[in-house]
């Protein structure tokens, strides 16, 4: 059969018998390497469709991993809970000629009481109870990793982006100006408010078949963005349309 | 993952997903038969480029160029896959819920049918199926570190503006002091450790020049932090700003605002909103995280077939993704789960009902683990007490709902006030400015007083707070004159020196808070409105708490007292009336009842308190709703005009469906599309004549007899992928809608048959349809527009946007002020 014949068949498609049946039924010779052609085309077609679903289920995993990555930390740092991340802390008031005090201790939970906490203890003999008795104890735990990490990462982002930020506003148009000279700038500035009818059609049909490399699909997809913020900002600070 | 094995053409295009239309299994199936019968169209195909063919070209290739293949519908259908573009919606449009549903069922449909025929489409199915609980897990999973996030990084820049550890940058002063064992009794949040700005700068804490550097630093820093956040907003993504829930209450009903849950909001709104909340300034992070889960529910749809491209299934998704965002806010699962149905969600089916369950006890455990606060609970003030309460407590507890409903109004209505003058004047030209004027009004009043000087939370939870004998703040300085053998239960005590103090200064905090916040909610950086509503409740439910205590020591033979509160007993809890008062103030805010009250009792923990809450929260409703008709968040709502039809209220007015539709008695006629007569060239013109989202589509012009319903965006896109790719599609094509073009005659431009983007089933109702029900219709279907005949005839069209405005007219406001459609 033709089909098995064809590597790049794709392995599971359901109504392929009907094609089988079908298709002998009208084959003379000619249509024997039309036929191949076709489905070498087919082939390339369902490859590239099963890249774009590998693609989608990998970032779907990618997005999972990172949440179970989250966790796994989260986890990790507990189990690493280092001798800093836990301690049992004891209020006392004051008592008799004892002034207030609070003793804080690297201790299990089981023994977080005030016997194994106040050390030295203030009092001596039977005052211990009634001075133990008025102590409130609380254990708390705590991942200093988590919190390393938390202000770490949320400052390095930061950073990232007022770099980005003081790029944007500051360098860019800086070097625009050097590189095009002062007209260009201007221009470009009006054609953003855009409401031919037909200019969206064209923005789509145009994505869905740009086939350009992967540093022109950054650009494009830069330029995109930007035109994007730039819409908003107008109908958010100058229109005052949402948001106010 | 959208494999179909459909057709060897599948491998083409199923990644187009599923087929739009109306055809149903039973067709699909012989469809595949019928086209394998085509050889021409093999031919054409296999001899293009080397680029795997779009569904388009495919379509074209065949129905136009190729001759005598129309003649089973069945199969035009088939091969009339979608047109990349078609069926999707403009930015500030409304969804057709109609549509979309019926779209979902289709394809669900569809995937049920194959499932029985191979392995592969059958686990396929299933986890199609499984997809929406796996979103929910990965919605919770990602919302609650992101608040994780916000509040370790949040509690550790409001205390940068003080001071700084030189145990390690990153702890805050909490986590600073953590394991010093320099902590004292009487100064117990000071530690060597810990290193204020005065200490740093000039190397002494003491005296009225530390007091002015400290001062001098904690304005900088918020300063500093409030221009960040203001410009981050402004340059990376201005749809950041503001709390968000009116948007997401609109997205939700059905209105499309491109970009408003998109990657980079979700990204400036986590890291704008640490900045906005330690910058010191009246506002929380708790309405902002709502907005956050949602996006991350958004951004999460679109590993998912099923929800990446059915706009009614994604909101669906959007409503548990806010339950999980309440749920992460106040560690408050179930109340999350009522927020969204009782404030947020339009349409919110059972299935919904379960996965928000789902989402948000997955949000909550994630940050529990995350465990941010170092005191294993998901807030900052998590309360427990469980000191009974006096039936006669009522009375004050309803005076507080009282005072609640008037600060609701009272903030909705000079809220509103000032952001339309935002709006209108000059005053919305300089977002930056108004950011940075408000932060050093703030700062600079906060900072002489130490309870405004705290961050918000810390406050709230300092008034719910009940007095032990151990704590050391000021309003817990009560004097001990009792009997100290008995430990445990605390009685009534007479204030001490402290607590007036305290009252003073709580009340002047009351003041600035109230006077604050109206000029705080609204400015462009994110803001939440819960905490100081909380907060200015809270203060006022604590300063009536610990006067009623008083009153209750010092006259506890007066009659109303003698009976329960006898000398020595403990019976007034000031923390509860601060807790009572916290959920009046955001009961008259917001409006919400029983999310509210399950709110604050998880935020407690204790069962016997529901009965104050609620009577609290529904007294501030009634005299909220006495003064004002509308909530903070629909009043912004309608501020901005977005169309949102409000569900909850009932239309009155004997007017009829032919008073509202368009066009008007002496407007021009209705602009409708023939079924089998127009060109190209005419709909071009029409297009670009008209601003109208949709046509109808009538047999001929004479009898006006309905067709169908076509949209604006899919009839350009059409045109234009028309032609583009398909030989022979000039101005004088003429343009077919009907199940059956006729024959071409030779020498004549090729036909353009556009049934497919063709809406068959529009709604129609009769021009002497009462508009009560016609509203009714819109709310409950979620319609867009709705078709209005006499006798059959196709007689003009009712548009949301016509409702909406009908209603406005109806209750006496401006209908222009309703801006999209």
């Amino acid at each position: 059969m033709l089909f098995v014949a064809d590597p790049a068949r794709p392995v599971t498609r359901g109504p392929r018998r009907k094609c089988g049946r079908r298709s002998p039924s009208r084959s003379p010779a000619g249509s024997w390497s039309r036929g191949l052609r076709l489905w070498r085309l087919l082939g390339l077609a369902a490859m590239a469709t099963l890249w774009a679903g590998l693609l989608r289920l990998a970032s779907m995993l990618s997005l999972s991993c990172l949440a179970l990555s989250v966790l796994l930390l989260v986890q990790l740092s507990d189990a690493a809970k280092n001798s800093e991340d836990v301690r049992c802390k004891c209020i006392c008031p004051p008592y008799k000629d004892n002034s207030g005090h609070i003793y804080n201790k690297n201790i299990s939970q089981k023994d977080c009481d005030c016997l194994h906490v106040v050390d030295p203890m203030p009092v001596r003999g039977p005052d211990v109870e009634a001075y133990c008795l008025r102590c409130e104890c609380k254990y708390e735990e705590r991942s200093s990793v988590t919190i390393k990490v938390t202000i770490i990462i949320y400052l390095s982002i930061l950073g990232l982006l007022l770099l980005y930020m003081v790029y944007l506003t500051l360098v860019e148009p800086i070097l625009k100006r050097r590189l095009f000279g002062h007209s260009q700038l201007i221009q470009s500035d009006d054609d953003v408010g855009d409401h031919q009818p037909f200019a969206n059609a064209h923005d789509v049909l145009a994505r869905s078949r740009s086939r350009a490399n992967v540093l022109n699909k950054v650009e494009y997809a830069q330029q995109r963005w930007k035109l994007q913020v730039q819409e908003q900002r107008k109908s958010v600070f100058d229109r005052h349309v949402v948001l106010s | 993952m959208s494999r179909q094995p459909v057709a060897p053409e599948g491998g083409a295009m199923d990644h187009r997903g599923f087929h739009q239309g109306s055809f149903n299994s039973f067709q699909s199936s012989s469809s595949d038969e019928d086209l394998m019968d085509i050889p021409g169209t093999a031919m054409d195909f296999s001899m293009r480029d080397d680029v795997p063919p779009l569904d388009g070209e495919i379509e074209e290739s065949r129905s136009y160029n190729g001759g005598g293949i129309g003649s089973s519908n069945r199969m035009m259908d088939f091969l009339e896959e979608p047109i990349p573009g078609v069926g999707t919606y403009d930015d500030f449009n409304t969804i057709d819920w109609v549509r979309e549903k019926s779209r979902d069922r289709d394809r669900h449909r569809e995937i049920t049918n194959k499932s029985k025929e191979s392995t592969w489409a059958l686990i396929h199915s299933v986890s199609d199926a499984f997809s929406g609980w796996l979103l929910m897990l990965l919605i919770g999973l990602l919302s609650g570190s992101l608040a994780g996030l916000i509040d370790i990084s949040a509690h550790w820049m409001t205390d940068l503006k003080e001071g700084i550890c030189t145990l390690g940058i990153w702890f805050n002063h909490e986590h600073c002091c953590w394991n010093s064992n320099h902590v004292t009794f009487e100064n117990r949040d000071k530690c060597p450790e810990w290193n204020s700005w005065s200490q740093l700068i000039i190397s002494t804490n003491e005296g009225a020049f530390a007091y002015i550097v400290n001062y001098f630093m904690y304005v900088l820093w918020a300063l500093l932090f409030a221009f960040l956040a203001v410009s981050l907003v402004k340059v990376f993504a201005p749809y950041a700003c503001g709390s968000g829930i009116p948007e997401i209450k609109t997205i939700l009903s059905g209105f499309i605002i491109r970009g408003y849950l998109g990657k980079w909001t979700l990204m400036i709104k986590t890291i704008t909103l640490v900045l906005a909340v330690s910058s010191g300034l009246s506002l929380g992070k708790e309405g902002p995280l709502v907005h956050v889960a949602c996006c991350c529910g958004n951004i999460l749809c679109h590993c998912f077939n099923k929800y990446r491209k059915n706009e009614a299934k994604r909101r669906e998704v959007l409503s548990a993704a806010a339950a999980a965002g309440v749920s992460v806010a106040f560690g408050a699962p179930i109340g999350g789960v009522l927020f969204s149905l009782e404030e947020v969600s339009y349409y919110f089916p059972l299935k919904t009902l379960w996965r928000s369950f789902f989402a948000a006890l997955v949000a909550a455990f994630t940050l529990r683990s995350i465990n941010p606060f170092g005191n294993s609970r998901l807030v900052l003030f998590y309360v427990e007490f469980h000191t009974p309460w006096h039936l006669f407590e009522l009375v004050p507890f309803i005076l507080l709902g009282i005072f609640g409903g008037l600060w609701g109004a009272l903030f909705i209505r000079t809220n509103i006030a000032w952001c339309r003058k935002r709006k209108t004047t000059q005053l919305g030209k300089y977002p930056v400015v108004e950011v940075l004027v408000v932060t050093a009004i703030t700062a600079i009043l906060a900072f002489p007083n130490e309870y405004t000087r705290v961050s918000t939370s810390e406050l709230i939870s300092e008034l719910f707070n009940d007095c032990g004998l151990l704590d050391s703040s000021k309003l817990c300085d009560y004097e001990n004159r009792f009997n100290t053998s008995k430990a445990g239960e605390l009685p009534d005590r007479p204030a001490g020196v402290g607590v007036y103090s305290a009252m003073w200064q709580l009340a002047l905090t009351l003041i600035l808070k109230i006077v604050i916040t109206i000029f705080t909610f609204g400015m462009k950086i994110p803001s939440g409105l819960f905490i100081p509503s909380m907060a200015v409740g809270a203060i006022a439910g604590r300063l009536l708490g610990v006067g009623m205590e008083q009153l209750a020591y010092y006259h506890h033979d007066w009659a109303i007292f003698n009976s329960w509160c006898s000398q020595g007993a403990d019976c007034i809890t000031p923390g509860l009336y601060a807790m009572v008062g916290a959920a009046a103030c955001l009961g008259g805010v917001t409006r919400m009842t029983v999310s509210l009250v399950v709110i604050m009792f998880e935020l407690t923990g204790g069962l016997e308190y529901i009965v104050p809450l609620m009577a609290a929260a529904m007294t501030s409703k009634w005299v909220a709703d006495a003064l004002g008709r509308e909530g903070i968040y629909d009043a912004h709502i309608r501020l901005n005009g977005y169309p949102f039809l409000e569900a909850k209220e009932e239309f009155a007015h004997k007017t009829l469906a032919m008073d509202v539709m368009k066009p008007r008695r002496n407007d021009p006629l209705l602009t409708v599309l023939t079924q089998d007569s127009m060109t190209v060239e005419d709909v071009e013109t029409i297009i670009s004549e008209t601003t109208y989202s949709g046509f109808p589509v009538v047999v001929s012009r004479e009898s006006q007899r309905l067709v169908g319903f076509v949209l604006r965006r899919d009839l350009i896109i059409s045109i234009e992928n028309a032609r583009k790719k398909q030989d022979g599609v000039v101005s004088t094509s003429v343009i077919y809608f009907t199940e059956h073009s006729p024959p071409v005659p030779p020498y004549t431009p090729p036909t353009l048959k556009l049934r497919n983007i063709l809406d068959l089933s529009p709604f129609t109702v009769t021009d002497l349809t009462p508009m009560e029900i016609v509203v009714d219709i819109f709310r409950k279907l979620g319609l867009r527009q709705c078709l209005v005949t006499h006798n059959g005839r196709l007689l003009g069209i009712i548009t949301k946007k016509d409702v909406l405005k009908h209603i406005a007219q109806m209750a006496n406001q401006d209908p222009d002020s309703i801006l999209f459609n």
